[in-house]
């Protein structure tokens, strides 16, 4: 497929990022292991060296829409908004990971490359109105994950999670990989917006119908919703921590991206019944995750499961298809998920010394006491998880639900807010350990100045756009797909 | 002097906001001092919950009652814009007595707490200061979102108050506390989100404020079904009744308060069940006058089952904290039987009664906590005869005592003759039944006195009991003013309340 040359300068960000991914890849073969933290931190300015190239190639973003590569790759405002959040949680996760992985027995060269190269996936993914380069996006995205989640190939549990990430992902692959084959099949063009305008036309072609619901089931599974969850906390619990919050934030973003634009350019138009499978996904996934979270020890598990709840709530806002909420109310809602789920995951880093210790809930008993600041902290973050004011939980349920009811699902809407009362439950397990039970012996608690920096970060934004969330919103209506 | 102390408004703001942020900024501002500074705890709550309390008596004294409507001190700025939500508060006579007592109370708590040896005490006065922000916040705010906001701030500082400061089961009693509030207040809200929705859908204006919404209830603008009415009107009815709490959503609330430590069994009983009731004045009466219509004979029934039941139960019971715990479940049933009642000698005995309520309970709480500081238990059986050794507590406790019971020339009297004479208009045999709750009481109070301070000292470890301690004096002096000047002179109180009942009950298109 010929394109001009100039169509490169589209993705210099995503170029520049994967030279540099190559590139570190190659210097750590070489450099020593004490200095590998180097390489950490030139993966850190990389990612916002790309933030700013984002921005570059362009005398203004009021030029966006861009199309290039004969129409696979698109520079729009929707792209862009997901790319900075996914840029800062890969820069995040670097942040969590400088001491984890340098006191660990492992390399960490490959490391941060992979995450690089995770994040150059998710890059291609959002840009991506093009079956065949969503999916070839998303499976870079996934392989890279796969290695990440194994990463200490001495622990059975990172392996265990390796293995089923692995072919459940491969599996859920080829099943997204089958319904696109099909929608090709019924609409002979692989662009979405012909997609679109195939599916105008004949909407209730069996072969499109089938289609549509593969790609769901598909993408259901990479956002770990609910039937096709099953592998999401077993990963987390197995892969490396650091890890775990960047699996939590950064693929389920770039999913949930991808999964708006295939349904909302591509279906949408053409039929909307697709919104009954999400319905149903929606409070399965809802009930599954904040259910399941309850009977956790395991604070990483249970962070899973909360996930998993999560992308329940997350579901509700493609049903405002076609009202003024529904995009916006799934934007803000990712946005502030993202900073409060890696806020979260930042705290019980820091709880950790090494490898798998100190993951349980009862790790963090007494923690108030021995440092207020972290388990205010984590209140925040647990508070705004369960969506109470005021915090920037509140207001992407806020969004949530209004989306859901304008739509008129408003059973959905109540089964969302009774869940949330049963996930009170479990994040005020550790909200209980933290402040009411005191500790026994050591707990163990790591300070660090660069996982305290990136908490504080998430602390500050959960805040703030709790108190005054029009700047968080403005940016969100700015970006909605066209 | 009030007027040059109370000035001092913060960056410019208004007097409504100084009121609502200054214990929070109290709070921030402890948040910088070290644990270990006793002294400078005790001295920075006591400051800020001291300036916030003369804040209010200026706002007392400056407001008009004849203002109609909600519209003291009105503020109204834009909040989240682009969704029609604002930061919108004014007050009324009714709200406005609330905020009396709540900042009379929450100072008071912290008087006592000064004379109390409290584990970890900053976190306990930072605690109280921002459940101040929430009260206060929930009871001048006129948007919902706003108002829904400052209701869930409550819930975090009141569950570590009972989780960190109370006794044996406390865990158990603060997650059953925050659980059962968050239940109903989550329903609140998607009826909230419901009604902005239908309000924008049939008059195109995109509002969460109170008088957008009431004026849209007086025309039924915005069309809701009877169907859909009664289903908000439930959502919004069940928070508040949890939080009254109504018979038979109460069973939180024995074990919050028994395990609650005094300064926040003073707080439940005294400010936040009130604020249920002040919620169902406020927003489910005027808002669905036809579900009230409706929901009336359910509800008084509810309430005339709770003033018998709980009335019933104190007086079966040996702790004396679950004895003036059930007796509220009891007080509080009556008062909603009076909102219901639909006229506006009950209404206004309910309002009377809310504020009555608060005094004389808080009180209670805080002599049956001077008591178990002394001795750590609160069985009656563990008591009997102590008048003796301490004087002062015995005193104030019949006071207490008598404002509950309702003897004349204190405030209960008032409260519940207004209540019972509106009820009477209505329907003679619910106003016989919730007499015999009124008989009952007396009966439990008064045995309650009998046991624990009558009669010879039975338990030799009673001669040593000391005496109320000079912080705690402090707290208890105001509410005994209170209890005493409410029931002589209930005049200016009533003239107050007055306007804010006839708007009310003109919303709710019952008759005054």
């Amino acid at each position: 497929m010929p394109f001009p040359v100039s169509d490169l300068i589209l993705i210099v960000p995503e170029l520049f990022l994967t030279a540099v991914a190559l590139g570190l890849l190659i210097y750590a073969t070489v450099v020593s292991r004490e200095k590998e933290g180097a390489i950490a931190w030139m993966a850190l300015a990389a990612l916002v060296l790309t933030g700013v190239l984002l921005f570059v190639p362009f005398s203004s973003v009021t030029s966006l829409p861009q199309i290039g590569f004969a129409g696979m790759f698109a520079v729009d405002k929707f792209s862009l908004f997901f790319k900075i959040l996914i840029l800062a949680a890969a820069a995040v996760t670097i942040l969590f990971s400088l001491r984890f992985i340098g006191s660990s027995p492992y390399p960490g060269g490959e490391y941060y490359c992979l995450i690089l190269l995770t994040t150059v996936g998710m890059l291609f993914m959002v840009s991506g109105v093009h079956l065949v380069s969503i999916y070839i996006a998303l499976e870079l995205m996934a392989l890279s994950q796969y290695v990440l989640a194994g990463y200490f190939k001495q622990e059975t549990k990172s392996i265990e999670a390796a293995a089923k990430y692995f072919v459940l992902g491969a599996f859920s692959s080829g099943v997204l990989l089958y319904g696109l084959s099909l929608v090709y099949g019924a609409a002979r063009t692989l662009t979405l917006t012909g997609v679109a305008q195939a599916l105008a036309a004949s909407p209730k072609a069996p072969l499109f119908i089938l289609g549509i619901i593969l790609v769901a089931c598909g993408l259901f599974f990479k956002i770990a919703s609910a039937p096709f969850h099953v592998w999401a906390p077993d990963v987390y619990e197995g892969a490396p921590t650091p890890i775990a919050a960047f699996f939590a934030v950064g693929p389920k973003l770039a999913a949930y991206a991808i999964f708006a634009r295939i349904f909302y350019s591509g279906f949408g138009p053409g039929s909307a019944d697709w919104t009954v499978i999400v319905a149903a996904s929606a409070a399965l996934t809802m009930v599954v995750g904040n259910v399941g979270a309850l009977m956790q020890e395991n604070v990483k598990r249970l962070l899973g499961y909360s996930s998993i709840g999560h992308a329940g709530y997350a579901l509700m806002g493609f049903l405002g298809y076609g009202t003024d909420f529904g995009l916006p109310a799934l934007m803000i809602y990712l946005a502030s998920y993202a900073l409060m789920t890696l806020g979260a995951f930042g705290l019980v880093v820091m709880l950790e010394t090494k490898g798998y210790a100190g993951e349980s809930v009862d790790d963090f008993n007494g923690l108030a006491r021995k440092n207020p600041t972290a388990a205010a902290a984590m209140l925040v973050f647990l508070l705004s998880l369960t969506g109470i004011p005021p915090t920037v939980g509140f207001i992407g349920k806020y969004y949530l639900f209004t989306s859901a009811m304008k739509a008129g699902w408003f059973w959905l809407a109540l089964l969302g807010v009774l869940m949330s009362a049963v996930s009170l439950f479990y994040y005020f397990r550790i909200v209980r350990a933290m402040y009411l039970v005191d500790g026994e012996g050591e707990l163990r608690w790591k300070e660090e100045p660069a996982v305290s920096a990136a908490v504080i970060a998430c602390l500050a934004g959960t805040l703030l756009f709790g108190i005054l969330p029009q700047p968080l919103v403005s940016w969100a209506k700015a970006c909605l797909l066209n | 002097m009030l007027d040059s102390i109370t000035s001092l408004d913060l960056l410019g703001a208004d007097i409504l906001t100084t009121l609502l942020f200054l214990p929070s900024l109290g709070a921030l501002l402890l948040l910088a001092v070290p644990a270990e500074a006793k002294q400078a705890i005790r001295a920075m709550g006591l400051l800020f919950s001291g300036a916030t309390l003369l804040v209010s008596a200026k706002i007392a004294l400056r407001f008009d009652p004849a203002t109609p409507g909600i519209s003291g001190f009105r503020v109204d700025y834009p909040w989240m814009e682009s969704l029609g939500i604002r930061y919108q508060l004014g007050i009324d006579g009714f709200a406005l007595s609330l905020v009396v007592l709540t900042t009379l109370l929450t100072f008071c708590v912290l008087l006592v707490a000064a004379g109390q040896d409290l584990q970890r005490f900053k976190g306990y006065v930072v605690s109280f200061l921002i459940l101040e922000t929430g009260m206060l916040g929930s009871l001048v705010a006129l948007d919902t979102i706003l108002f829904y906001v400052f209701w869930e701030v409550m819930l975090v500082p009141m569950y570590f108050i009972i989780g960190i400061w109370g006794g044996k089961r406390r865990i158990y009693a603060a997650m059953k506390f925050f659980l059962f509030t968050l239940v109903g207040s989550l329903l609140m809200f998607i009826a909230i989100l419901f009604l902005a929705i239908q309000h924008q859908k049939t008059t195109g204006i995109l509002s969460f404020s109170l008088l957008d919404w009431m004026n849209a209830a007086k025309s039924n603008a915005w069309a809701l079904t009877p169907g859909m009415e009664a289903l908000v009107f439930g959502a919004f009815a069940l928070a508040f009744l949890v939080k009254v709490p109504l018979w038979p959503l109460h069973t939180w609330l024995p074990d919050a308060h028994v395990e609650a430590p005094t300064g926040g069994s003073v707080i439940l009983a005294g400010v936040l069940l009130k604020l249920g009731t002040y919620g169902l004045m406020r927003f489910a009466l005027p808002l669905f006058p036809n579900a009230t219509m409706k929901f009336t004979p359910l509800i008084v029934g509810l309430a005339l089952v709770g003033v018998v039941y709980g009335a019933w139960v104190a007086a079966a019971q040996k702790d004396m904290k679950k004895l003036v715990a059930y007796s509220s479940v009891s007080h509080l049933a009556l008062v909603v039987l009076g909102i219901f009642a639909g006229n506006a000698e009950a209404a206004a005995g309910a309002i009377y009664q809310m504020i009555g309520h608060g005094l004389t309970t808080g009180l209670l709480f805080m002599l049956v906590g001077v008591l178990y500081d002394r001795r750590h238990t609160r069985e009656m059986a563990d008591y009997g005869g102590v008048a003796r050794q301490v004087p002062v507590t015995t005193t104030l406790f019949v006071i207490a005592t008598l404002g509950s019971i309702g003897l004349p020339g204190l405030n209960g009297f008032i409260g519940e003759f207004l209540i019972l004479a509106g009820v009477f208009k209505v329907n003679v045999v619910w106003c016989a039944i919730a007499a015999t709750g009124m008989i009952l009481s007396a009966i439990y109070m008064l045995t309650l006195i009998q046991k624990v301070f009558w009669g010879p000292v039975t338990q030799p470890v009673n001669n040593g009991l000391t005496d109320i301690n000079i912080w705690e004096f402090l707290g208890a002096m105001p509410l005994v003013a209170g209890i005493v000047i409410l029931g002589v002179y209930p005049g200016p109180v009533l003239d107050l309340l007055k306007p804010s009942i006839t708007f009310v009950l003109e919303a709710a298109r019952l008759h005054p």
